[in-house]
Parts: structure tokens; sequence; C-alpha cells
């Protein structure tokens, strides 16, 4: 949506903008390569320099000057996230596909930079999920829960991602909390915090995951301090993703969809709230319209981990929330100074 | 209304007036069964035949149709070389039946049959077949392109499955275009489909652009017309 004058600019370029982002994905990307290893960062190198890449190709087709436009990072944060949503030992091409997808399918098509309407990152986590839903899924374990040296180093995960070839067997995947609570049959929330050994020392939503989630909070308290993203969006999707926990946490029952901890602190979630939620291209224009698209954004994952046929459900979310933002839009235009209530306008679509 | 009902130069179906391409009419059948050049090719043929034949009768028929009952006539006509060519293919091609499903019988719910039955009224009977025999040409090459690019972007192959129209010689045909190993169910899947018609729409005005033959509307506001609201207005080029 195109909001209307007056504008105050914050001073903010998109260059400096997509700067403070990478700078602020840091802590959640350490947070990863202890845990889960150096795979992480093989992935983002790949990702963002296939995105790159196809921003250039692409800004060429079009006969736009590649410079200004490459040199803001836009391309590289699309690749970065992609990176780091990818599981850490997935073949390099995983990551070159959803790349291209984000950038010649999800959002050069629609305008470029500015006009997408759906996350490209998201839109290429998407199509992969939908497409290798067994490539998408094989986390390794997290380091604590693994004997020495189980855990792939960087040269053998350079050979894995590269060549699928390694040296010892696949001792090191493991399901991830959300994937475990999915599949857990008859026993109560506590028993099956005792039984599984990543919930075993008393961590609320896994080994591993809660400290990345957690990197990725700091690094949103980090862009909400310099102001490259307001509250509203990341504290109505937390809001309303614990909302719905509680209201259907049924005590610790086998039927439990899960504490309202293992929600905040599994998954993708905080990388979501922060990262993608508050993408500003997609998302809801006003501060009213962020928060109400955030609010149906936490609901949506709650109900698609809860309810749907995926473990984690952050991308398939943001996705249909990017849908409906123009509609949140239409119905939280801010009221002009001066004026009464803004009016709903009620012309008609055209045919 | 159909464009080739008031353009008197009827019979552009091939690519002017291409009735998936530029009429976007029979969309789910183009949709669904664009996923492998097997499907596409049968129900491309199939649709061409119930076009061609229903349109000669539509013209054979056109001074004893009272306007009044045009449309029944014509849906009546549809679905008669609809079923038709359903029991065509029960007899003969049952596989492919059982491939294509319903949209076989969906044929006679095809706008683009509607629309082309519509235009023949106006014509000569051989006019009328020329007319329908391009449409139904320019629907199965469509749908013909869609489901080689589904079937080499989604399985890596080409002709997979052509026993299905050709009988079990033809399982031999299929060719291994990208390394054997590879698949990207995406494209196979239905948001591959949506994707991939919208590349061919974008591709299809990108050609016209090109040669000259079709000027995009010019989005200059109506005289008079009262602009409260920025939007609408071209956006700056530093946005880009």
């Amino acid at each position: 949506m195109i909001t209307s004058a007056p504008h105050a600019h914050s001073g903010l370029t998109t260059g400096t903008v997509m700067q403070r982002v990478l700078v602020a994905a840091l802590p959640g990307i350490a947070a990863m390569v202890w845990y889960f290893g150096p795979g992480t960062l093989i992935q983002i190198a790949l990702a963002g320099s296939a995105a790159f890449a196809a921003e250039a190709m692409v800004l060429r087709l079009r006969g736009r000057p590649p410079g200004p436009t490459l040199a803001d990072g836009s391309a590289l944060v699309t690749g970065v996230l992609i990176g780091i949503a990818l599981p850490p030992l997935a073949p390099w091409w995983l990551a070159i596909a959803g790349s291209a997808f984000a950038i010649l399918v999800a959002k050069h098509p629609y305008g470029g930079l500015g006009y997408n309407l759906f996350n490209p990152a998201m839109a290429a986590y998407a199509a992969l999920l939908v497409s290798f839903p067994d490539a998408m899924s094989q986390w390794p374990g997290p380091r604590p829960l693994l004997s020495d040296g189980t855990l792939p180093g960087l040269v053998d995960s350079l050979q894995r991602i590269f060549t699928g070839q390694h040296a010892a067997p696949d001792g090191f995947t493991m399901a991830t909390p959300l994937d475990l609570f999915r599949h857990n049959s008859g026993l109560m929330v506590q028993q099956f915090q005792t039984a599984h050994p990543l919930f075993a020392r008393g961590d609320l939503a896994g080994v591993g995951w809660e400290t990345v989630n957690l990197g990725f909070l700091a690094g949103g308290v980090y862009l909400l301090a310099r102001r490259v993203i307001t509250w509203h969006a990341p504290v109505a999707m937390l809001a309303a993703l614990v909302l719905m926990a509680l209201l259907c946490n049924d005590g610790g029952s086998s039927a439990s969809r899960g504490p309202p901890s293992l929600h905040l602190f599994s998954g993708a979630t905080m990388l979501g709230a922060f990262f993608i939620v508050t993408d500003p291209v997609t998302t809801a224009a006003s501060n009213r319209g962020r928060l109400l698209c955030g609010l149906l954004t936490g609901v949506l994952v709650f109900a698609i981990r809860a309810w749907g046929g995926y473990s984690d459900g952050v991308a398939f979310a943001v996705l249909l929330m990017n849908l409906a933002a123009p509609l949140i839009d239409r119905i939280t235009v801010p009221r002009a100074y001066g004026h009464g209530r803004a009016r709903q306008h009620h012309g008609a679509p055209p045919e | 209304m159909n464009p080739s009902e008031q353009n008197p130069g009827f019979g552009a179906g091939l690519w002017r007036d291409n009735p998936a391409l530029v009429q976007l009419l029979g969309l789910s059948p183009l949709l669904a069964m664009s996923r492998s050049v097997a499907t596409a090719l049968g129900l491309g043929l199939a649709t061409l035949a119930v076009l061609v034949s229903s349109s000669i009768a539509v013209a054979l028929l056109r001074k004893r149709t009272p306007d009044a009952v045009r449309i029944p006539v014509f849906l009546l006509l549809i679905a008669t070389f609809t079923g038709c060519i359903e029991l065509l293919l029960q007899a003969y091609r049952y596989p492919l039946y059982q491939a294509l499903g319903i949209f076989v019988p969906l044929i006679a719910a095809n706008g683009a049959l509607l629309a082309t039955a519509a235009a023949s009224r106006r014509h000569s009977l051989a006019s009328a077949a020329r007319g329908g025999l391009l449409a139904g040409l320019g629907f199965a090459w469509v749908l013909l392109l869609l489901g080689a690019l589904r079937e080499l972007l989604g399985q890596g192959t080409l002709c997979r499955q052509m026993d299905l129209l050709f009988g079990p010689g033809a399982a031999a045909w299929q060719l291994q275009v990208l390394p054997d190993d590879y698949e990207f169910p995406l494209w196979v899947l239905p948001p591959g489909a949506f994707l991939l018609t919208g590349f061919l729409l974008a591709l299809k005005n990108a050609i016209d652009l090109r040669r000259g033959t079709s000027a995009p509307p010019a989005s200059v506001p109506t005289p008079g017309a009262k602009r409260v609201r920025v939007t609408g207005v071209p956006p700056p080029d530093s946005r880009s």
C-alpha cells in the first residue's frame, strides 16, 4: 500500500536497514553454529551468493542499473534468511534453488524490492518444503546431546553438502522439538519432557533450539532499539501464539499441543517474529494494521503447528498473511488529522 | 464478451485471440491437466475434437436457432460431442480416460467452447470449422507447452507415459532430459501450474509488445476524474 503524505524521513536508507538486519541475525546464527555445527554458515554463504547473483542477473535482464540495488543488500538479506532456515547439512542445490526461486519468482516478477507481494525468503522456504519434505527436515541434534565428534565439523559438513558423501554414518540427525511433539502419542506432557533428552535437563523448548531462539530475540531487541522495526507485529504475533497455546493447553494431557514456552522458543518463532513478520514490504502499512497482521500470523502459526500437516508453520502463516495484508490495509486506514473516523472505501472492485 | 464476437477477423485463435493466453478461458483444465506432456496432449486433442465438431454443428444449425435459447442450444451441442469423446476414450483409451478423470466431462463446461460456439453462429460452415480448429489448436498448444514445461522442470523428463495415448509401444518414448535423479515437484504441483501460466502470459505480452502488435492500455486518468488520494500515481523511479 502506498500511504498518503506527509511522510517523515526516518533517516534510514535501505542499505542501512539491511546492514542492521544482518548484524541483528548474528547472535542467532552464532547459536545455530554452536549447537548444530558450521553447516549453517555454508548454507548462508551459498544462499547469499546465489541470491546476489540472481538479483544481478534479473536487474540486467530488466535493464536496470544493478549497482545501487545490489548495494542495498536486500537480496543478500533474503539469501541469509534462506540459509538460516535450511537444515545445516542440506545438499547444496537446495540453497541455490531456494535463492533463485526467491529472487526470480517471488520478487522480481512483481516488480522487485518494494513491490513484491510475498516475503521472498518465506516463499522460497515454502516452495522447498513442499517439494523436498525429506531433505528439509533433516536437522542434526544439538551438540550437547551427541557423543563427541558425531556432529560434523567444517570439512565434513562441506563434504556432505557438496558431494552427499560422508565418512561416518548418520549418527546425528534428530527430530526437532516440534516434530517430537507432533508425533507424541500417549505421553502426558510431563512424562514426555522427562522421556526425551531434548527436554530432560529442564529445558523449556528443547536443548539448543531455545538458545537459538533467544539469539534471534536478542537480535530483535537490537532492531527495535535501532528503530529498524516497530514492536507491533512481533509483539502481537508472540502474544497470539502464547494465547493460543494457553487456550489449547489442557493441563498437560497427551493430546496437549505443547506449553506456551515450547511455542515461543522452538522452531522458527523468534526468527519469524523479528525478521520476517516485520518485513516492511509485505506486511500492513499502519501500526494498527501491523498489530492485526502479527496477531493473525501468531494464530495461524499455532494452528498449523497444532492441527496442520507440517511441524512448523511460520512460513505458511507469513505467506497467508502477506496475501491478507492489502485487505488489512483497507480496514485499518489511519485517521487523517482533523477528520472524523476514516470511512471504509466502498468502491466496487473492477470486474 | 469474447472479442472475436465483435471482430470480423474471427479465427485468430492461435495467437491474437488465443483462448488460454488472451481470453483466459478454460483455465481449470489448463492448470489441472498440464502435469505432463501425455495428459496435456490427451486433453488438448479431446478439446480440439469437441471444439471443431461443435463449431460445425452450431454453424449448421445457425438459421434454426432462436436467439432466446441460443446458449442452451450451444451447451446441448457441446455436451453431446463431449459425451461422444468420453465414450470414445472409454472404448479405446481407457487408461487415458482414467488419467484425465473429471476433466473429460468438464470439457462441456469449458468457457472457450461456449465462446467459440457463440462466434461460430455468425459464420458459414467452412469459416466456423476453421475458427473452431484454430481456437482448439490455440488451446492445445498452450496446454502442451505448459505440460512440457511442467514435466521438464518437475521431473526432468519429456513424454513420459505416452502409452496412455499411443498404446504400449509408446512407453519407450520417454526422454530423460535432465539428470536421472533430478526432481523439483513444485512445478508438478498446482502452484507450479499457476506460476508457469503467469510466466507464459508475461512472455506472450512481452513478445506482443516487442512486435508492436498490441499497445498496453494507457493508464492516463479519464479527463474530469477527481483524484483525492495519491494512489495510482506512477511511483518515482528511485523506488525501484
